[in-house]
């Protein structure tokens, strides 16, 4: 059983083109399904508005789906504000991109890590504290930072409090929505090698939400991409990055620029990402997919599984059963 | 100007904010029509350096050296001098394109403003320079376009307009602060391309501010690196990146991510950058290095050239030179 699992998601928010328009339903979550193992991590892909932090938020619990299900542990995901809700909260955490939004500037930083164990009546006051001179140990922070508050410290060393922060209840889940994306190259790689040694430490899974394909490559040991609301191409994070199958991933990884020569002829793709209020017809990708045929345009092409296993959307790719 | 002349010539740029130093000696060259790259993390001075250069620094900094263009003393020149130099011989875009473009102007009235204050143009010939130039920078269907405001385009579109904006004044030198890095991976590439096309088709020089490593190998022929407030290393782009001599420029490529090949535990550079108020002695990576003597706190280390238009600035490499 997967400690965390999404079936056939899709997250409808109502709104309106102007002020007198009329309402539209933009899907910002379509049809998707994924899950997490424990001690594992997914790593989700994509652009702006692609629906990947929304999926996150619906992982949590923060958002209800509006069509599919949400399993953690084997349990339906309560309804947001629920007492059980709360309480399953306890298990899954938040890390965000930025720490300071996330922190409370007015309080100190142990003061802020022990809060989460106040909520959840973890402890006594000394336990709490011992806890916390613990936790500030285990994401790498001097004990005389506890007394500090959040804007004397440095963009690294916030992510690490905000960090200790989650781990507090021992989360079996953490959702990580861009964590590294504002801190410095030398710096974040201080903090991905933190992620990594707590997962071995801890055994917690991990949904890492980031557009940064190399961070997630680092760190995932299963990777979804996401164009518009939808997966279109899931597996193994190797097999995907150095071979990309689908048109948009194949565009998404030789848009990385690196240095010295590239392994995958460079696609630029035309246009902007398409408004998720107005999704193209059939493939939503046609539009500015490379390769699009007729057929793309039609219809919507479901996820299954290519030649290696790995799950892909398109038309054009030969599945297992070479139906395409 | 004088063949085989820099066109911009920098020589030990020092900025001060209230005492405290931001830029501690700049040289730097760029020859026309070249690509030169400055990569290091947030407070390291790329983007001051081109502030400072431009006088666009307030009041409070202060500003000491020189910057020649084209042989003519730049720093504290009369405004007269500099608003023929800004937005006309040397144009800036900036990271945010919706913060630099008026939002309550259409977008084509303001590229028309800078056709009218570096160019004298009005009228038919002026409407006519907008219409080109969208049509040069690759925003389609420019008829309309230059009809709207910058909320109404995308964040890559409005690149865009800050790029036409800029070809405006024809430039012989294009800075380029952070130009792609607001944006999603698939459009950096388009302006990335735009940005080499544009360069190949005006013969301008760029100066691509980045912290990117890979945006800079890929644009750029030559690259300098800094480091709290100067210049560590510079080379040419495959040298750099082939063969770094900086522990720091070193350390920088260890904490990237692959795209390809096993993956690897980072290699993150322990500690954080130094605050201007507390910064070492001598050499200010020092602290974070690990081959760092008790020489590399004794002065600021020179820089020692290792090849072909290749010098780094450590204690380390001096030495090995007196030694060989």
């Amino acid at each position: 059983m997967s400690l965390l699992s999404l079936d056939g998601v899709s997250r409808v928010y109502a709104t309106r083109r102007g002020m007198f328009g009329r309402p539209v339903a933009v899907r910002a979550v379509d049809h998707v399904s994924l899950a997490v193992e424990a001690g594992r991590t997914l790593g989700i892909v994509g652009e702006s508005g692609c629906g990947k932090s929304t999926t996150g938020r619906v992982a949590l619990g923060i958002e209800r789906p509006s069509e599919g299900s949400v399993l953690f542990e084997g349990a339906v995901m309560p309804a947001p504000g629920t007492p059980e809700w709360r309480r399953m909260r306890a298990r899954l955490q938040l890390v965000y991109q930025d720490p300071l939004g996330a922190m409370d500037r007015r309080l100190t930083v142990a003061t802020q890590i022990a809060e989460p164990l106040a909520i959840h009546g973890i402890g006594d006051a000394s336990e709490r504290r011992d806890r916390v001179a613990a936790l500030l140990r285990d994401v790498g922070l001097r004990a005389d930072l506890a007394a500090r508050h959040p804007h004397e410290l440095s963009g690294g060393q916030r992510q690490r409090a905000v960090l200790a922060r989650a781990l507090a209840t021992d989360p079996a889940l953490l959702v990580c929505d861009e964590p590294v994306s504002a801190l410095d190259v030398s710096i974040q790689a201080q903090v991905i090698n933190m992620l990594t040694d707590l997962q071995e430490a801890r055994g917690i899974a991990m949904l890492f939400i980031s557009h940064d394909l190399k961070v997630v490559r680092q760190v995932s040991h299963q990777v979804a991409v996401m164009y518009l609301g939808r997966i279109v191409e899931q597996g193994d994070p190797e097999a995907i990055f150095a071979d990309p199958l689908h048109p948009y991933s194949r565009a998404l990884v030789s848009a990385i620029p690196v240095p010295g020569p590239r392994r995958i002829a460079r696609v630029v793709l035309t246009g902007d990402p398409p408004n998720p209020a107005d999704r193209p017809s059939g493939c939503a990708f046609h539009p500015r997919c490379p390769v699009a045929v007729a057929v793309c345009a039609m219809t919507t092409p479901t996820l299954r599984p290519a030649a290696d296993g790995r799950l892909v959307a398109c038309h054009l790719v030969d599945g297992v059963a070479g139906t395409a | 100007m004088i063949p085989g002349e820099p066109l911009v010539s920098i020589r030990d740029l020092r900025v001060a904010f209230h005492g405290l130093p931001a830029l501690r000696g700049i040289d730097l060259d760029v020859m026309p029509g070249e690509a030169v790259g400055l990569v290091g993390e947030s407070g390291c001075g790329k983007s001051v350096t081109w502030l400072a250069a431009l006088g666009l620094l307030p009041p409070s900094a202060k500003v000491t050296g020189s910057v020649r263009l084209a042989g003519q003393e730049i720093l504290g020149a009369a405004p007269s001098v500099l608003d023929r130099v800004r937005g006309g011989r040397v144009a800036m875009i900036f990271q945010d394109p919706a913060s630099s473009l008026n939002p309550v102007k259409r977008v084509g009235v303001q590229v028309a403003e800078a056709l009218r204050l570096h160019r004298g143009m009005a009228g038919g010939t002026k409407d006519a320079e907008v219409l080109r130039l969208f049509d040069q920078v690759g925003i389609p269907d420019a008829k309309r376009r230059v009809h709207i405001y910058p909320h109404e385009m995308s964040g890559g579109q409005n690149q865009r307009v800050m790029i036409a904006m800029a070809l405006a004044g024809q430039p012989e030198l294009l800075v380029a602060d952070e130009p792609t890095t607001a944006l999603d991976a698939t459009i950096q590439a388009q302006i990335l391309d735009l940005l080499r096309r544009l360069q190949q088709e005006t013969g301008m020089a760029l100066v691509l501010i980045s912290h990117d490593l890979g945006v800079v190998a890929e644009m750029c022929r030559r690259v300098c690196v800094m480091y709290a407030g100067r210049i560590i290393e510079y080379a040419s782009s495959d040298t750099l990146f082939a063969k770094p001599r900086h522990p720091y420029t070193k350390g920088l490529l260890a904490a990237l991510p692959d795209m390809v090949g096993p993956r690897r535990r980072l290699e993150a550079i322990p500690g954080g950058v130094p605050e201007p108020w507390n910064l070492p002695p001598g050499c200010a990576f020092a602290p974070r290095c690990g081959h760092a003597t008790a020489a590399c706190d004794a002065a600021m280390p020179g820089f020692v050239p290792v090849g072909v238009d290749h010098a780094a600035a450590c204690v380390n490499l001096e030495a090995a030179m007196v030694a060989a």
